[in-house]
């Protein structure tokens, strides 16, 4: 309402310095100039939520911002170790997860899911480039995003040349290095997780080659011709308390999460590395899976 | 030209005929028909539609299949521990010999009649023979490589660039091409040449003797509820009832963690037993007359047996008689055309 009535003003404004009748041409176009420019005032401050129109795309992403408890996110901090809720010091190796199926829902409830083909992300967290999920989503204000944690069971059993980049088996190596494919139990491993700990023993029920180490590789997409252990998470985060996402063409919004990994041992199946110092393809992993949807709080938006 | 001048020339060109190798001559004579179904077998499984099976994507897995550049120190080939000699097994080995000299916890299993199968591996995990590859492939006992290691060294060969350019339409080496072209190898390795196959099909008047009736029919009453045919497999997992061994292999549970799943393998194909010794998942049994015996008087109680083995007295009774016949009508299922095929042969 604001803006026409402001439109209104603008025009009569024109119309009354015509019949004014200014005599020289410099007065006319100086006047014209004024009036562009108050003209361009008005519409700018009104900032006006374009119509939803589903070809109308804009830039979007979303940041997983790893954090852990009270402090920021580092690889191979042995210098300076965290502590999670069980008392025990341990540094971070390795941090890889998968982001995918991205959908966003509009203030009045309108929603858009970003095209599968483009909706893939792996976040590593040894590599701050890979922190952003940039998709494209049409010009609109936006409440809500929601994502999976892991990679959709559809996508998991395609046809291996629909499963390219990110999804290619042969990508970061092996599993035991950076590789985030299980080939014995065809499937992605959807949250790698490694680091070291002193608690750890050197035994079998440790980690028998003395490094200490502590892995979490979770993944499960729900079997391929039984129901087994399904460990995809979806992730609904809510932008109206810490700002929602206006998007336009011309700029860069972005939705800022904290992704807290300590939530994966103080979530609501909290435990010690001590009791589970390995957890992949088991049982268990159900368990850490569910800690997984606690990562995720919005901080705020950058539009 | 007279008659002088041609015999001349005839007599040049035998010449060079019978300079050149044999063996190409032969080979280009031959049409390559691609995949083609058994008349007496049932419709393929496998999705050919994503992957049409041409002579040049077939040449490339075969290529792929022989390379030891799929191995980390390029020694073992797909075709080390499955060797058409052997019906594509390891011949004489309980579990299969990797890379360093490692060993295994597993027989390796015939590449065979694969485009019928649902599931890949004795205690299955895998479901898409696409993706087969990757396990031997990256596994610490067997090839112990990285794919991308693996397309690097074959994208410095210029016979790969090649052969992926005929076969795709692209130099490009990637995990879908690399995947499908092996595939396609493996699909045609079919084994339908049997005698059985040919009685069951007419073919030139063959029939059974009475004794491989009499066992043909043994195997029906006794054998056929998992080794159906004509494929002499149901597919399905099942816990035959051998004793659990000191590895305790809990097989098809590994990748499900169903309670249900413990122990259950994947029920083999009957086929071509003659070259595939020795026997089930682990390759305990040296001989057809120890699994034989095992199922007459050795099952074992362990969780999850089989349904159909149990009973008043466990397992399947087996006189030394039914025994003999079972074993001739085996015999027919021997397919010396298949583990003699020129064209599954490395080249």
């Amino acid at each position: 309402m604001l803006y026409h009535r402001m439109q209104l003003y603008c025009y009569a404004q024109l119309i009354l310095n015509f019949i004014i009748k200014m005599n020289t041409i410099v007065k006319q176009f100086l006047l014209i100039i004024i009036t562009i420019s108050i003209y361009t005032s008005c519409s700018k401050k009104s900032d006006p939520t374009p119509a939803f129109e589903e070809k109308n795309l804009a830039p979007f992403s979303i940041e997983f911002d790893n954090i852990v408890g009270d402090r920021t996110f580092s690889i191979n901090n042995t210098g300076s170790l965290y502590t999670n809720a069980a008392g025990e010091k341990f540094s971070i190796s390795m941090l890889q997860y998968f982001i995918s199926n991205i959908k966003v829902v509009t203030v009045e409830g309108k929603t858009y899911t970003v095209p599968q083909d483009k909706s893939y992300f792996l976040i590593n967290g040894a590599d701050k480039a890979t922190r952003f999920t940039k998709v494209e989503v049409p010009e609109g204000d936006y409440s809500k995003v929601t994502f999976t944690l892991g990679v959709d069971s559809l996508r998991s059993t395609m046809d291996l040349s629909k499963r390219t980049g990110v999804l290619d088996p042969a990508a970061g190596g092996g599993h035991d290095g950076g590789g985030m494919y299980w080939g014995w139990n065809s499937g992605y491993i959807f949250f790698k997780f490694e680091g070291n700990a002193n608690v750890i023993s050197d035994d079998v029920n440790g980690d028998p080659t003395g490094k200490k180490q502590f892995k979490y590789h979770i993944g499960g997409f729900g079997g391929y011709s039984a129901p087994t252990i399904n460990n995809i998470k979806t992730i609904t985060v809510d932008l109206i308390n810490a700002g929602i996402a206006k998007v336009r063409k011309d700029r860069q919004s972005n939705v800022h999460l904290f992704v807290d990994i300590m939530k994966v041992f103080n979530g609501k199946n909290s435990f010690s590395i001590v009791a589970h110092p390995n957890v992949m393809f088991s049982n268990y992993s159900v368990n850490i899976a569910s800690n997984l949807t606690e990562l995720f709080t919005h901080d705020h938006t950058e539009n | 030209m007279n008659s002088k001048h041609f015999l001349v020339l005839l007599f040049i060109g035998l010449f060079i005929i019978a300079c050149k190798k044999s063996e190409p001559i032969q080979y280009k004579l031959e049409v390559f028909l691609g995949f083609q179904k058994p008349v007496n077998f049932p419709e393929p499984v496998y999705n050919f539609a994503n992957n049409k099976i041409t002579k040049d994507g077939f040449e490339l897995g075969r290529m792929l299949f022989n390379e030891p550049r799929l191995s980390r120190n390029n020694t073992i080939t797909c075709g080390s521990c499955h060797i058409q000699s052997s019906a594509f097994t390891q011949h004489g080995h309980d579990v299969s010999h990797g890379i360093d000299d490692r060993l295994g916890t597993r027989n390796s299993p015939p590449i065979m009649n694969l485009a019928w199968s649902k599931a890949f591996n004795w205690g299955g995990g895998v479901h898409d023979l696409d993706t087969q590859p990757i396990t031997p492939i990256t596994t610490h006992e067997e090839m112990d490589e990285k794919l991308e290691n693996v397309y690097n060294k074959l994208r410095a060969m210029p016979k790969y660039s090649k052969k992926f350019k005929a076969a795709f339409g692209t130099e490009e080496i990637n995990t879908a091409r690399f995947m499908k072209a092996l595939s396609q190898f493996m699909l045609m390795c079919i084994s339908s040449n049997s005698k059985y196959d040919k009685v069951m099909r007419k073919e030139n008047g063959a029939s059974f003797t009475t004794e491989e009736l009499e066992g043909y029919n043994l195997v029906k009453e006794k054998c056929a509820s998992c080794h159906s045919e004509p494929l002499f497999t149901d597919g399905s997992f099942r816990n035959n009832g051998l004793g659990i061994s000191p590895v305790n292999d809990k097989g098809l549970y590994t990748a499900t963690l169903i309670e249900t799943d413990k122990y259950k393998f994947k029920v083999p194909s009957l086929r071509n037993l003659k070259y595939t010794a020795p026997y089930m998942h682990d390759g305990r049994f040296l001989n057809l007359s120890a699994v034989l015996e095992h199922y007459n008087s050795e099952i074992a109680a362990t969780p999850n047996l089989d349904p159909l083995l149990k009973g008043n007295k466990m397992g399947i009774a087996l006189t030394t008689t039914e025994k003999t016949k079972i074993n001739s009508f085996l015999n027919t299922l021997n397919d010396e055309e298949f583990i003699k095929n020129p064209l599954l042969a490395e080249q």
